[in-house]
């Protein structure tokens, strides 16, 4: 674990806000004051079940901002075995869970002409916080949503109350489509863009802004999304002198903490650094899932980021 | 801690540090030699009584130091500046202040929080306060400015964008020579630009990726270091043509009284509301008399002074007066051994 804090948490407040998204409302259970954050923040919930398996998941605080009372998070229920979003979504009310402290890695640009804010189905979560503060400083902001239809949509009725014409909700089932070059060629220059949804449509999104000539410094983007799987393997630990094996459907990470080994992490999904391992000895290929190591640092095959990446073979040595 | 030196930090210099001070100041050597690192650790508390003690550490100096910061900013308001958009980070600097110094220092400090309406008193300074907090229109200086005013150190707020961080306000009347009018609106890379040998050794790159990934709570500090002839606060660029010629001033008889070694307490947070980082440059000065009364320190700064690196010395500012200063030491190191470790022991 990065030497981060955790917080005992309460679930006071779950309300079905979409088809398979709840919204949670968390509060500490020992009543003191939650550290302020901005928008675009996340934490890692830590849930634990009754046979002692754990998973650590983030997810994007909504906001209200300032001096909150709670901690506000949306959970898309997802159908595959690693389980830990289905396992939140049978939480009761009253259910303690621990948190980290406010992380971000995903902020607004505060010298933006303009914020255009792109969001694909349960992407909108680290949006909602982003929209508040963006308002509350009078930016000049608009959202474009995509959804596949009003009932899986989270908070579209909301955010058009809001922001009124500056949200624009595209539904899937209509075949409304975002004509993304259209509006990206109608920004003015100095807009910053902010895409978070699935990875292929960030990909997508970039990948046009890019096309258009906008400069990356303008491109913000935060992709959720468990690791991918993989077979398994076995890690070997060159410095504890231990041997561990991993799961198809685990990370490296996770299968380290499993074990109680104590390793570096912050975002746990390949984009902050903070997990890099040098790889001392491999059998297979490096998987490389994340979006930290440079193309060079890719090939040279001496660095993995745990939280995401795995070997195609049957080992690895890590300098851990 | 309730009384406070009445002293000077320009013109007749009455600046002294009690044995207490002494004994707390924070030497900064480790060893018998220095070369710049990426000394960064956790801010946590210290031991009782040090300057690690507390997160933001108030001394026997505060009164005094405040009123030479308000001649500093009433003859050059440009020691403090703060771009529009960095608003919000100024406001979690004052509550970071406000709340550290009244949990620190219950005696001297007060804050009553009743939603967004805040009451703070200062004893020591003799200030009352009623305002609302995200409302600059109820204080009287920007919300920087204000709490700035009331603490000891620089401070710098800095933007974390374009995976840089850039010094987009600050509060600097304390400075070791640099100047934040020509800063302001630089990244890190920019704005350590002059400093010698550390970008080779890449300690920047370093200390930058640390920063970039500084979480809330989680509070860093390291320590830096020069010399100033007599003690003065502000050794401006600004106000050079007033300290400058100080440094020709060092006779064999007055090293004692004249040198001083300059210590800065750095401590970097994160900031909540805007995701700034806060870095405070707090100025520990004790003069070459006083330092030599602990035996171990006189022998370490003879040692480290006497191998400084000639481009360290020239960047620091010490070169005409470092062999008179290391001249004068050496009557205080017999070549005894020096224990590891900053402290006096």
């Amino acid at each position: 674990m990065t030497a981060t804090q955790l917080r005992p948490m309460r679930i006071a407040e779950i309300e079905p806000v979409a088809d398979g998204i709840k919204r949670f409302r968390l509060v500490p259970t020992d009543g003191s004051p939650l550290l302020n954050y901005s928008a675009g923040s996340h934490i890692v919930v830590v849930m634990r079940d009754a046979d002692g398996r754990m998973w650590r998941n983030p997810y994007s605080l909504m906001g209200p901002l300032g001096n909150p009372a709670s901690y506000e998070i949306s959970v898309l229920r997802v159908d595959e075995s690693r389980g830990g979003s289905e396992f939140m979504h049978r939480l009761p009310v009253g259910a303690e869970v621990q948190i980290t402290n406010p992380v971000n890695l995903f902020t607004i640009n505060r010298q933006a002409r303009k914020h255009l804010l792109v969001a694909g189905g349960i992407g909108i979560t680290p949006l909602m916080s982003m929209l508040e503060e963006l308002s509350s400083i009078n930016a000049d902001f608009e959202l474009r949503y995509k959804v596949r239809s009003l009932s899986r949509g989270a908070y579209c009725q909301k955010l058009v109350e809001r922001y009124g014409d500056r949200v624009k909700i595209y539904r899937s089932d209509r075949g409304e489509k975002l004509d993304l070059d259209r509006v990206l060629a109608d920004q003015p220059l100095g807009t910053h863009l902010y895409v978070c949804g699935p990875k292929e449509m960030i990909d997508w999104a970039l990948e046009t802004a890019r096309a258009e000539g906008w400069p990356e410094e303008n491109l913000h983007s935060e992709q959720f999304g468990a690791p991918p799987a993989g077979n398994a393997f076995t890690v070997k630990l060159a410095r504890s002198n231990r041997e561990i094996r991993v799961g198809p459907q685990q990370s490296i990470l996770e299968a380290l903490e499993e074990h109680g080994v104590d390793a570096p992490f912050l975002c746990r999904g390949g984009a902050c650094g903070q997990c890099e391992t040098r790889v001392l000895a491999r059998d297979g290929e490096l998987k490389h899932n994340d979006h930290y190591l440079t193309d060079a640092e890719r090939r040279s095959g001496d660095k993995i980021m745990i939280c995401m990446s795995r070997v195609t073979g049957n080992s690895l040595t890590l300098d851990l | 801690m309730n009384v406070f030196n009445h002293e000077s930090f320009r013109d007749d210099f009455t600046f002294r540090n009690s044995p207490a001070a002494i004994r707390r100041f924070p030497f900064p050597f480790h060893e018998d030699k220095y070369m710049y690192s990426v000394n960064i650790e956790p801010h946590l508390p210290g031991p009782k009584g040090s300057v690690y003690e507390h997160p933001i550490d108030i001394d026997e100096h505060y009164v005094s130091e405040m009123k030479d910061r308000a001649m500093v900013l009433a003859e050059d308001p440009k020691r403090c500046q703060s771009l529009p958009h960095m608003i919000t980070a100024e406001w979690d600097m004052l509550e970071l202040l406000m709340t550290s110094l009244a949990e620190s220092y219950p005696e001297l400090f007060t804050l009553n929080r009743d939603g967004d309406k805040w009451h703070w008193i200062n004893r020591p300074l003799n200030i009352e306060e009623r305002f609302v907090f995200g409302d600059a229109g109820t204080l009287p200086y920007g919300p920087m400015e204000y709490i700035g005013r009331q603490c000891q150190g620089d401070f710098s707020l800095q933007d974390h964008r374009d995976n840089n961080l850039w010094m987009d306000a600050g509060i600097i009347t304390t400075q070791a020579d640099w100047s934040l009018d020509f800063d302001v609106g630089m990244n890190f890379t920019e704005w350590h630009g002059p400093v010698p040998l550390a970008h080779q050794a890449r300690v920047f790159e370093r200390a930058l990726k640390f920063l970039l990934n500084l979480q809330l709570g989680q509070p860093a500090r390291r320590l830096n270091w020069t010399m100033t002839i007599n003690p003065r606060l502000d050794t401006s660029p600004e106000n050079y043509h007033k300290w400058g010629v100080d440094r020709t001033t060092v006779t064999p008889e007055n090293v004692g009284d004249k040198v001083h070694l300059r210590v800065e307490l750095q401590g970097l947070w994160r900031l909540p509301r805007s995701n700034a980082v806060l870095f405070s440059i707090r100025c520990y000065m004790i003069k070459m008399s006083e330092l030599v009364t602990v035996p171990k320190w006189a022998r370490r700064f003879h040692r480290v002074l006497k191998t400084l690196p000639p481009e360290l010395a020239d960047y620091k500012g010490l070169t005409r007066y470092r062999d008179t200063t290391v001249e004068w030491l050496s009557k205080y190191d017999d070549g005894a051994p020096t224990s590891p470790g900053c402290g006096p022991e």
